[in-house]
């Protein structure tokens, strides 16, 4: 059963009269790290957005665990991370990462013990009892990973987590959610427009086109795991960003100048 | 500890200067004789320490101390103005979450809660009396009339004023409209809710002193205002000594709002007022 099936999909915003994705077919298993990158406008975050029930389908269906996209949405299936941390400036961060058990209705000693974990993986022991404008913006994003994972969703949706982020704490934490994802042996989808994050951190690269938003392929990546800093220089790495690139070149990215070609 | 030390040193300084402003006006208005905007003398301003004085002497022959008459008066009316401003600080956020959660209401009775306060309190406090009967209830419901409609404007812009991304996080947590409305839009609120008291506090206090005169309520400041203006041009420094005191009622109404803030209000710097 694949984590994610979606089949037909289109979505059209009213306002405008706007086609933001057409016959989109992808299906996620389990275990794979799938990132979605495309030009502005590709519609990958309204994909991520689908899939997560944040925005409902036109047409087409969506299942998440074999189950339709709102159920696994009440079932809490899926963990998401947006660009900006959102992090509750009103609650500490072991508060913050506890936020979703509090949903669930977990008591305050299992909430508490789950959180020293969560914080624990995200190599945050230590600042529980911070407040979020107290910490660095890549610590902040550990946080909002930790609350993303409190429930141990199979699924992680991410939104471009780490676009805000500087270069070398970007790369730093890519490695750091590689490491998570293996130990949660959770799958992973990811909207980025960082051609190299997409490669370094993917099983599978899905190439999007823009006006109307469409998958234009789909690269799958062979590098051996567990990928570290030496990956980055491996040859094989090249050969796939400049895979990436070229099909991002046919969807006519390089004319938006949008997605950034940061390889050096 | 340095901070503080400034702060009370920058208050000091505050006061001294207004005090030193309001008796060299005194001094200059008397020595020349301006008579514009009106003419100065002992009657129309009195000299600061006389109505400090005042407070220390009886308020008539054989009476109390007029500080120990002012103490008891704000007693009574900071009571009445402190169950006005709970009353009117309850209804006006149980409006406000009532109002964020129904655009209908919001379009149907917002128009008529703005209309309500364009009623002068002078016109509704008898309404009030008369339906209450005159007692310290009546004052509060008075009271509560002038506190609540700051706290549901503020509180419902405050409500509203989430970020769209955490309301949307709220939604990936199948939250339900309760768990986001405390867990999400109260304290996100709170800032805008702490400015609404701290106008509704001092409100009350007013709201308070005018509601005791349709009432003829005699022992709050009301009643003693009323009851010093009589006797103005004997004894003026009475009625600026009862307005000093019921100016200290509200600043301390207002300085207890401030400190509850500290206390409840843990937001990033940026978000505290």
């Amino acid at each position: 059963m694949s984590v994610v099936a979606i089949s037909n999909l289109t979505k059209t915003f009213p306002k405008g009269n706007v086609t933001a994705l057409t016959g989109i077919d992808l299906q996620i298993e389990a275990g794979e790290f799938v990132s979605l990158i495309g030009p502005s406008g590709c519609g990958k975050s309204t994909l991520l957005r689908v899939i997560g029930d944040l925005t409902p389908p036109t047409q087409g269906t969506v299942e998440v665990n074999g189950k339709a996209a709102p159920r696994a949405r009440r079932d809490h299936d899926y963990g998401m991370v947006f660009q900006d941390s959102v992090l509750f400036d009103w609650r500490t961060v072991a508060k913050n990462v506890s936020l979703p058990l509090e949903m669930l209705g977990w008591d305050r000693a299992k909430r508490k013990q789950r959180v020293d974990e969560l914080l624990g993986l995200v190599e945050l022991q230590g600042f529980g009892d911070h407040h979020p404008w107290q910490l660095s913006g890549g610590m902040q994003m550990r946080v909002a990973i930790a609350r993303a994972l409190a429930f141990e969703p199979a699924l992680l949706l991410m939104d471009e987590p780490f676009g805000a982020l500087d270069e070398m704490t970007r790369e730093r934490l890519n490695i750091e959610l590689l490491e998570i994802w293996r130990r949660m042996q959770s799958t992973v989808v990811f909207v980025t427009h960082s051609i190299s994050e997409a490669v370094f951190l993917s099983t599978r690269v899905i190439v999007m086109s823009p006006r109307p938003g469409r998958i234009a392929g789909s690269v799958v990546v062979d590098l051996p795991q567990p990928r570290t800093n030496d990956t980055r220089e491996a040859t094989r790495f090249f050969e796939l960003v400049t895979e990436v690139r070229e099909l991002l070149r046919g969807v006519g990215a390089d004319q938006h100048g949008s997605v950034e070609a940061e390889v050096r | 500890m340095r901070a503080a030390a400034t702060r009370t040193l920058t208050l000091a300084v505050t006061v001294l200067a207004l005090a030193g402003f309001y008796e060299l006006y005194r001094w200059v208005w008397v020595t020349t004789g301006w008579t514009h905007p009106f003419p100065v003398n002992d009657t129309t301003l009195p000299h600061l320490w006389t109505i400090f004085k005042a407070l220390g002497e009886p308020s008539r022959s054989q009476g109390p101390l007029l500080i120990t008459v002012l103490l008891k008066s704000a007693w009574f009316t900071a009571k009445e103005a402190l169950a006005g401003f709970a009353m009117g600080a309850v209804v006006g956020f149980a409006l406000a979450v009532g109002l964020v959660h129904s655009r209908l209401a919001q379009r149907a009775l917002l128009p008529y809660i703005v209309a309500s306060q364009t009623i002068p309190i002078l016109a509704v406090a008898p309404m009030v009396v008369v339906w209450l009967k005159a007692g310290w209830q009546s004052v509060a419901v008075i009271a509560a009339y002038l506190t609540f409609f700051p706290v549901t404007i503020n509180t419902l812009r405050g409500l509203q004023a989430i970020e769209p991304r955490a309301h949307e996080l709220m939604r990936s947590y199948a939250a339900s409209p309760w768990q986001v409305l405390w867990r999400l839009r109260v304290p996100s609120s709170l800032p805008y809710l702490f400015s609404a008291l701290k106008i509704s506090a001092t409100a009350s206090v007013v709201g308070a002193i005018i509601g005791e005169l349709p009432s003829s309520i005699t022992g709050g400041l009301g009643g003693a205002i009323l009851n010093f203006n009589q006797y103005y041009s004997l004894q003026p420094a009475n009625l600026w000594a009862t307005n000093v005191i019921a100016a200290a009622l509200g600043i301390t109404f207002f300085l207890a709002v401030v400190a509850a803030e500290r206390l409840v209000v843990r937001r990033a710097p940026e978000h505290v007022a």
